[in-house]
Formats: structure tokens, sequence, C-alpha cells
């Protein structure tokens, strides 16, 4: 995407910060219109992603960088009354990987571990991973859309496809 | 450990051979450590159940549920009883993205976990 971020927030891989930036993203998402549900699961996408990048891209090295991005998503959805969409760009330096190989796994198969993906997969309306330029770390674009404001009087928020989870922290 | 940061208890219940175990706060990858820890240190003691009380849990992440998904297959290998109760409605969601829901035993209330 051409056009600079609206917030680029630079991190360590350290697991302590992730309350945090759960924080930021659930705040950012909802000035830019979200309902509190949609908030709850960007938040908890982000989440899902750091915590990969920490295990598995760094493997638990907590001084390693991790690069986030915020767009509104479209940069026009800013300027109107169209639903707000959000996108997220998280980077890292940690060894690529295919991209192809980023899938949740069989959930049949109960065990520890494994569900990150398939949790981000679930709440996010796109997820894509890619290898960065340079050959040297990873890409996750997260794009959430959301839904018709209601005009007043209407009943509350109606749910969208995406709309059945809600795991964020509560606004302060 | 500072105001208000995301803490295990460990509490002995009034009724024989039953364990609780009380996270409070937001269990993800920076604290499911410490979560771990407490059950293993219940699960060593052997109780007949052991209940897990979340209702101080904000927030869980899969980390949250990889620490819970092995107490449960520890408990079923030791034959104790593992009970979730009390999470609020964003912590069941996580579950229930997972389909982990019909994995557990979870009660609505404390009460009830000591029975289910």
């Amino acid at each position: 995407m051409s056009e600079p971020a609206h917030i680029t927030v630079h991190l360590h891989g350290d697991p302590k910060y992730l309350a945090g930036v759960r924080e930021m993203v659930a705040s950012v998402a909802r000035r830019l219109g979200f309902d509190e549900l949609s908030c709850s699961q960007l938040a908890l996408a982000v989440d899902e992603a750091l915590c990969n990048v920490i295990r598995h891209g760094y493997q638990g090295q907590d001084e390693r960088p991790i690069w986030i991005r915020i767009w509104p998503e479209p940069l026009e959805s800013l300027k109107s009354d169209a639903p707000p969409g959000i996108r997220v760009v998280i980077e890292d330096e940690a060894a690529q990987v295919d991209p192809a190989a980023m899938q949740g796994r069989e959930l049949d198969d109960v065990r520890p571990g494994g569900l990150g993906v398939h949790i981000i997969r679930e709440v996010m309306d796109e997820a894509i991973y890619e290898k960065r330029s340079g050959g040297v770390g990873m890409s996750l674009t997260l794009i959430k859309r959301g839904n018709v404001t209601p005009t007043v009087g209407a009943q509350g928020p109606t749910q969208g496809p995406k709309g059945n989870a809600s795991c964020g922290n509560d606004p302060a | 450990m500072p105001a208000g940061a995301d803490t295990v208890e460990i509490r002995d219940s009034d009724r024989p051979g039953v364990a609780v175990v009380v996270p409070k706060g937001d269990i993800d990858m920076s604290c499911s450590p410490q979560l771990r820890d407490a059950l293993r240190r219940v699960q060593d003691k052997r109780p007949e159940r052991i209940v897990v009380d979340l209702a101080s849990v904000r927030y869980m992440d899969s980390s949250g549920l990889a620490t819970l998904v092995e107490a449960m297959k520890n408990a079923k290998q030791h034959q104790t009883r593992l009970v979730l109760c009390a999470m609020n409605d964003k912590v069941l969601a996580i579950f229930e993205i997972a389909r982990l829901h019909q994995y557990f035993v979870i009660s609505d209330s404390l009460d009830q976990a000591y029975e289910a």
C-alpha cells in the first residue's frame, strides 16, 4: 500500500506487551466506528499473530523486532458514511516460511497448541501471509470490515458473518 | 507483583478431594505459564476434582486454551475430574471458535462445578 500507515508501532517480541497492543488496536478500531464485538475480535487476531511470531518465528527471543502498521480500509471510509474497515499489517524478521503452509490445523485433533492461525482466519475477513522482500521476515495482512451503522431508532448493530465471538478487553 | 497484575491462586475447598484454581486477569502468552504451573502443582496432589474458576478472567487467547487442554489431558490420565466454571461470554467465545467447549465440562457457577 503506497499510502503511509496512519499508525506505526515498533515493539520487541516480548509477551508482556501483548496486553498493551490489544488495548491499542481495540481502541483504534472503536474510533474508526467498529462495534464492540469487532473490536474484540480484531484485538484477538492481532494477539494471536504476535504470539505466533514470538513463539514460532523468534522462538522466545524477546528483543527481536515486530512492526505493526494500521490503515483505515478502504482509506475513503474515513471520509464517508461507508461501513468502517481496518487493515493491520504485522511484519517481523523471522525465518521465512511458505505462506501456503500457514493454515489452521484440524480441530478434531484435540491437543495443546496450533490454534492461533485457525482463530485468526475465523475472526478476520482476510488474513494474508507473505514473505517480505529481501529474503528475511514474514508479513501478515489482516483486514476486517465492519457493519453498516444503524440509523437512529433502529435496533442495535447487526452481526456480520464474522460476528459470532467476542474475546478482547472491555473498554475502560 | 505490581498492583492489578494477572495472577493465579490455588484454594483449598471445604469439600474433601476438591482443589480450586483461580486465575485472574488476562490469560495470554505472558501469564499462561503461571496457570500451567498452578495446575501442575494441584494435579501433583492427585485430587478427585479440580475446579478452574474463571470468573475473574477478562480475556483468554490460544495460549490459555492450550494450557487448559494440557491440564484436561493430564486430568483424564489420572482419573481427576476437571471442571471449568463461571467464564464470561468473551472467554466462552474463544472456546467455541476453537470448538473446545464440547471437550470440557463447563459450569455456570462455582457451586455447580462442585457437582458437575
